[in-house]
């Protein structure tokens, strides 16, 4: 019989292991994604409550969890203790990342010590997790959530879910333990279409836009358990743990302006957004769906209005620009993800507040002076004049942008700064040369509009109405003595002719001189099916903004 | 342990049943130091123990290994150290030391250093302690210099790709559960553990380092080679 050779001290003792291992390995799993960087002391004393030698702390609520979902049992056979990973979006959406395995299996050690060498090995697995929860992509992941998304946890004990990991998931033995009893093993199925979605693709790239749609469905298994999130706050209640999630357009808005290319984001002022609103419209419309590609959307509208200032392609690859100006109407729309980490700021928050957010967003990012950015023009929102004394530099700087791209992951340094080159925007030559022109050109400071709201304004907040939070029209849409290019006018005197001349030779398409950025033609090719797919995919809201066009 | 050369000199071939672990790294030069913090805070945690105190009748409790993440400053990778200032510093400087002989001259930029696990036996006068290595870890390091920030940023990740490779290649290895010593009893203790540190306990180890000479050999290597050549002649 198989327990003859196991006293029944052994029994209970090697019960106690692997009971205690269950929770210390859920602790550990847990801690590791709270997207914080874990110490705890050695200690050459023992204190005798220090199971495994290991100092690993109980968080109670986890410990908690745990202990509800084993229910008095042990891994065993067939039943599985499973700690399962996920992220989610601050618009709901979720997605599993790992699954975490604790399992038993047949294969029984009858030779070895129960109290020293499985005690002994079993500490050695949990330094092996210690080490591997580093490893896999969710951790990258869970060390910067909080503002889009948070990672949340869930428990479960029995048969082991890898279906929501998506196609091609990898596995990672993290170790096993042979006991009298059977073999404990330890393992992590995570999905590996993430890798990619790691912060370098943060940075650059959108993620394919196909994979990400196949993540964000119903949950297929209804959770037996609830899932929690991993940032742990002690002393919170449970309920109020994570920032809840707000279904407004508004955090839509922010986790845009937000991802990653976040050290991009910087204030234009008001009077830019006097180029057609819609646009902007559009963009800010589109579901936060993997959280970096919808800035791609807005990019790729970037490159069919010459006359914004600045920014004349979609190589730019990032959507500045316009999430700048839409805090410079309304700060506390865009920039910030709100005090609590995660919370979406929300409309009628004081200026102050969130500029201190854009402020603290942008403080990782020390020493980089983003042009045509001040504090000060956040905060302003009434006259366009004040707004254009707070734009610092020269068009020339209007046409430098400075990128920024973060050191590393984990690193609290000023970020080393990249300047692209001059971006040699289309019809360069209206461009304002000089800074007494610009104030006087009515396309960079139209005169003076209500300062209530901005048509972005009207259109965000209602799901495809045409009516303003104010309910005033008239002040969604400022007239702009808008001048044809190439047209006579009194600052760039021009005949069709001069302008066929000028233009003969026109300047360079930044998408083609290889200076500019990191993305090269190749690149911008490539996500050319993803662009489009997001275009697809957001044809409701290319229409509703048709409508406001009419 | 580092200095204490008691046994084979460094290079000599390890002794039977020692388990040798070969792992190859190409980084920058920046990299070079946290890249091989990286994998040797990995072995030892692996390596360490709580300190023992033995008590009566040969019994002994064991005190509490404490841990803690580390972020690195020129690789998008972060690992789990030991909490123990001592032995963080120790590696540090056995670190230091390979990185500035890999900078230095004659070197081509490759070189390996090697972590290796052994135990004391001791003899008797005049012959000195036997020392019996039971694990070797050796890490291959070729320095590689690259152009431009672009470059960087993408060394930056791939070799953070790299390590967390190698740090599940250290993880299944330990999961072997191969040789270790006999847990030793008080007397033997400072033949298998390093008992010098206040806080961990780990496996008596010794960091050794070659820097391979920029002609790709060993100068013996290149002395006999002269004299075959010449006496070709």
């Amino acid at each position: 019989a198989m327990d003859t050779d196991l006293s029944s001290q052994d029994r209970k003792d090697l019960d106690k292991f692997i009971k205690f291992f269950a929770l210390k390995t859920v602790q550990v799993i847990v801690q590791a994604r709270l997207g914080e960087k874990i110490c705890t002391r050695s200690s050459s004393s023992p204190t005798g409550s220090d199971w495994f030698n290991l100092a690993i702390k109980d968080i109670p609520e986890v410990t908690h969890e745990a202990k509800k979902a084993l229910a008095g049992q042990l891994p065993a056979v067939g039943q599985s203790m499973c700690v399962e990973i996920s992220l989610k979006t601050s618009e709901g959406d979720s997605m599993e990342l790992e699954i975490w395995c604790l399992e038993m299996n047949e294969k029984c050690d009858k030779e070895i010590k129960v109290s020293y060498t499985v005690y002994n090995r079993l500490s050695l697995l949990l330094k092996s997790l210690l080490a591997i929860t580093r490893v896999t992509p969710a951790y990258r992941l869970s060390r910067k959530q909080g503002h889009e998304y948070v990672i949340l946890y869930r428990i479960y004990f029995g048969e082991v879910q890898l279906s929501g990991l998506g196609e091609g998931f990898q596995t990672v033995r993290v170790g096993t333990v042979g006991t009298p009893v059977g073999t404990i093993t330890l393992s992590c199925a995570y999905r590996i279409n993430l890798a990619f979605m790691s912060t370098r693709q943060f940075e650059r790239t959108p993620p394919i836009m196909g994979i990400i749609i196949d993540h964000f469905v119903d949950r297929p298994y209804p959770s037996s358990s609830p899932m929690h999130p991993c940032n742990y706050r002690a002393g919170e209640d449970n309920g109020a743990v994570y920032p809840s999630v707000e279904d407004s357009q508004e955090v839509c808005t922010t986790s845009f302006s937000t991802s990653p290319p976040s050290q991009c984001v910087f204030t234009v002022t008001k009077a830019h957004f006097q180029t057609p609103p819609p646009v902007v419209t559009d963009t800010l419309k589109v579901p936060v769906m993997g959280l970096a590609f919808s800035h791609q959307l807005s990019s790729s509208r970037l490159s069919y209005q010459p006359a914004a200032l600045g920014v004349g392609s979609a190589d730019m690859g990032y959507p500045v620009l316009f999430a700048g100006g839409l805090n410079a109407a309304h700060p506390h729309q865009l920039i910030g993800p709100g005090k609590e980490g995660g919370v979406p700021p929300i409309p009628g928050q004081p200026a102050h507040g969130t500029q201190a957010d854009q402020e603290r967003m942008c403080t990782p990012l020390d020493g980089v002076h983003y042009s045509a950015a001040t504090p000060s023009s956040s905060e302003d929102t009434e006259t366009v004049s004040n707004s254009s004394e707070g734009k610092c530099g020269s068009p020339h700087d209007l046409l430098e942008t400075i990128f920024v791209r973060k050191v590393g992951a984990f690193v609290n340094k000023p970020i080393n700064q990249v300047t692209m080159a001059n971006l040699d925007i289309p019809f360069a030559m209206f461009a304002p040369k000089n800074v007494e022109l610009e104030d006087n050109d009515p396309m960079v400071n139209p005169p003076d509009s209500p300062e209530t709201e901005s048509p972005l304004q009207g259109s965000l907040h209602s799901e495809g109405s045409s009516g303003s939070s104010t309910g005033n029209t008239h002040d969604d849409f400022v007239m702009i003595d808008f001048k044809p290019a190439f047209s006579k006018d009194d600052i760039l005197p021009m005949d069709l002719g001069t302008f066929y001349r000028e233009f003969q030779n026109p300047p360079q398409l930044s998408s083609l001189s290889i200076d500019i950025g990191a993305q090269s033609m190749a690149e911008d090719l490539d996500s050319l099916p993803e662009k489009l797919a997001v275009h697809e995919k957001n044809v409701k809201e290319f229409d509703a903004f048709v409508e406001t066009l009419q | 342990p580092l200095s204490t050369r008691c046994c084979a000199p460094p290079g000599a071939a390890p002794a039977m049943n020692c388990r040798a672990e070969v792992l190859e790294v190409s980084v920058e030069g920046r990299q070079v130091e946290e890249a091989m913090l990286a994998v040797l805070h990995t072995v030892l945690l692996h390596r360490s123990t709580g300190k023992f105190h033995y008590k009566k009748e040969g019994t002994y409790s064991i005190g509490t290994v404490g841990t803690q993440d580390v972020d690195c400053d020129f690789i998008d990778f972060a690992y789990v150290r030991v909490s123990s200032e001592e032995l963080d510093r120790a590696l540090r400087k056995a670190v230091g030391e390979f990185k500035d002989a890999l900078r230095g001259s004659g070197s081509d930029g490759m070189g390996q250093i090697s972590l290796e696990f052994y135990q004391k036996k001791k003899s008797r006068w005049p012959f000195s302690d036997e020392c019996i290595p039971w694990e070797l870890w050796t890490i291959k390091v070729n320095v590689v210099n690259l152009a431009n920030e672009q470059e960087r940023q993408i060394c930056r990740e791939k070799v953070g790709e790299k390590l967390c490779e190698k740090i599940i290649n250290i993880v299944e290895v330990m999961n072997r559960h191969e040789y270790l010593p006999k847990m030793p009893t008080q007397s033997e203790v400072d033949n298998v553990f390093d008992t010098s540190l206040k806080d961990v306990q780990p496996y008596l180890y010794k960091i050794s380092y070659q820097i391979t000479d920029s002609l790709g050999t060993s100068v013996t290597t290149t002395m006999r080679r002269l004299i075959k050549d010449t006496l070709a002649l």
